[in-house]
C-alpha cells in the first residue's frame, strides 16, 4: 500500500463523510457505491460483511466501517488514515458551525436544501438496496429470499432492532451450517 | 480538570452506544446534562438539533459541539478521540478474526445468512428516509395531502439518474440539494 492508495483512502472518507446526511446506513450505501462498484477495493460480499459486522460493535457505525475498510486495505495505518478522514469533516463543520448555529439552526435555505437532500439520499440507498437485492435473489436459496423479506418486515413495520436480527439471522446461519454441511461444502466448490 | 472528565465522560459514549447514532443521545445526555452538568438541558437540545442537521455520525457530532463549546479546539479532539477510541479499539480486532477466518467454509455459510438481513437493513433505513423526504417531519400522515412534490420528482430523477448513468453518489445528493432549494425558492415553497 503506497502513499498514493492511502491518499486515495483519506479522500474518499473524507468526502462520504462530508456528504453523508442523515443515519449510519446511508454511509454504508455510499461507501458500497465507492468501494465497491467505483473503486473495485471490495468484493459485493465483503461489503455487506463489514456491514454487519460494523453494526453489532459499539461506537458510530461510519467510524467503525472506516476501521475496517482502512484495515483491509493498509493495515492498522489504513485504519488511522480512514478513520481521520472520516471525523475530520463533521469536526471541522461542528467546530465552525456551534460558534453561530442560532443562525443556521433558523436559515431558510439551509432548512429546504436538507429537507430536498433527503429525497437525493434515499434515491442512492435504494440504487444500492436494488443491487443488492437482485443479487440475494441471484443465489436462487429460498432462504436467503425469505430471510430478507422477513428482516425488512419486521425492522421497518415493527421496529425490531437491527442488532436482534443479525444475531437471529447468526443463529439460522449456524443451523443451516449444521443440518446442510453437504449442500454447502458444495456450493463451496463452485 | 475539565479535559479528563471529557475525555472519559465520551469513552462511555463510545462504548455503550450500540446500534447506530440515536442510541448515543440518552447516553450524552446522562453524561454531559445528568451526571456532570456540563450544559443545561436547553443548550443539549440544540445540540441535538444541529447534530441531526449536519453530515457525519451524530456521536462525533455532539462530541465535536460539546468539546467546542466547552474547552475549544482541545476538547473537541479530547472528546472526538475519546468517543471513538473504544470502537477503534474493538473493530480491530473484529477486522483481524474476520480477515483470518472468513474464508473457512462453515464461517462462509453463516456469513451468507447474515447477508440478506444487512440488505434488509440497509433497505429498511432507504425508505425511512423517504418517506421523512417525500412527507416532511416524522409523524405526519401519509396522505396526499403531505406529499411534497418537489422532492418526489427529484427522488425520482434521481434514482433514473443511478440506475441509468451510475453517477457518483457524492454527486447526486449535493445535486438534489442545489436543485431542490432552487425549485422551493422559485416556487416559494
Amino acid at each position: 500500500m503506497d502513499a498514493k492508495k492511502l491518499w486515495i483512502l483519506f479522500r474518499s472518507m473524507f468526502v462520504l463523510s462530508a456528504c453523508t446526511f442523515g443515519g449510519g446506513f446511508v454511509i454504508v450505501s455510499l461507501m458500497k457505491k465507492k468501494y465497491v462498484e467505483e473503486l473495485q477495493w471490495l468484493g459485493e460480499d465483503e461489503m455487506l460483511d463489514v456491514t454487519a459486522i460494523t453494526q453489532s460493535s459499539p461506537g458510530p457505525l461510519p467510524v467503525n466501517a472506516s476501521v475496517i475498510i482502512g484495515y483491509r486495505m493498509a493495515g492498522i495505518i489504513g485504519s488511522l488514515v480512514a478513520v481521520f478522514g472520516t471525523i475530520l469533516p463533521p469536526m471541522i463543520i461542528i467546530s465552525v458551525i456551534s460558534l453561530f448555529y442560532e443562525q443556521f439552526r433558523t436559515n431558510y435555505y439551509i432548512a429546504i436544501a436538507l429537507q430536498v437532500m433527503r429525497a437525493g439520499v434515499a434515491a442512492v440507498i435504494l440504487d444500492v438496496v436494488i443491487n443488492l437485492a437482485v443479487n440475494v435473489c441471484k443465489t436462487k436459496r429460498l432462504l436467503y429470499i425469505v430471510m430478507m423479506v422477513i428482516a425488512f418486515i419486521s425492522v421497518y413495520f415493527f421496529d425490531v432492532s437491527a442488532m436482534i436480527v443479525i444475531f437471529v439471522c447468526i443463529g439460522i446461519g449456524l443451523l443451516d451450517l449444521f443440518f446442510n454441511a453437504g449442500r454447502t461444502r458444495k456450493g463451496d466448490a463452485k | 480538570m475539565i479535559l479528563l472528565r471529557l475525555f472519559f465522560s465520551f469513552i462511555q459514549v463510545g462504548l455503550f452506544s450500540v446500534g447506530g447514532g440515536y442510541a448515543a443521545i440518552p447516553l450524552i445526555q446522562e453524561q454531559i446534562v445528568n451526571i456532570h452538568g456540563l450544559m443545561t438541558l436547553e443548550e443539549f437540545t440544540d445540540l441535538i438539533t444541529v447534530a441531526e442537521m449536519t453530515p457525519g455520525p451524530i456521536s462525533i457530532n455532539s462530541a465535536t459541539f460539546v468539546g467546542m463549546r466547552l474547552a475549544g479546539i482541545w476538547g473537541v479532539l479530547i472528546c472526538s478521540i475519546g468517543c471513538i477510541l473504544p470502537s477503534f479499539c474493538i473493530c480491530l480486532i473484529l477486522a483481524y478474526v474476520y480477515y483470518k477466518y472468513r474464508t473457512v467454509g462453515g464461517v462462509q455459510t453463516v456469513l451468507s445468512a447474515l447477508r440478506p438481513a444487512v440488505v434488509a437493513l440497509i433497505g429498511s433505513a432507504g425508505v425511512s428516509i423517504l418517506m421523512l423526504g417525500l412527507f416532511g417531519h416524522e409523524g405526519a400522515a401519509y396522505t396526499l395531502d403531505n406529499l411534497k412534490w418537489v422532492e418526489l420528482v427529484i427522488f425520482v430523477v434521481c434514482l433514473f439518474i443511478l440506475r441509468k448513468y451510475k453517477p457518483s453518489a457524492v454527486a447526486i445528493i449535493l445535486g438534489s440539494g442545489v436543485v431542490g432549494t432552487l425549485a422551493y425558492s422559485i416556487i416559494g415553497g
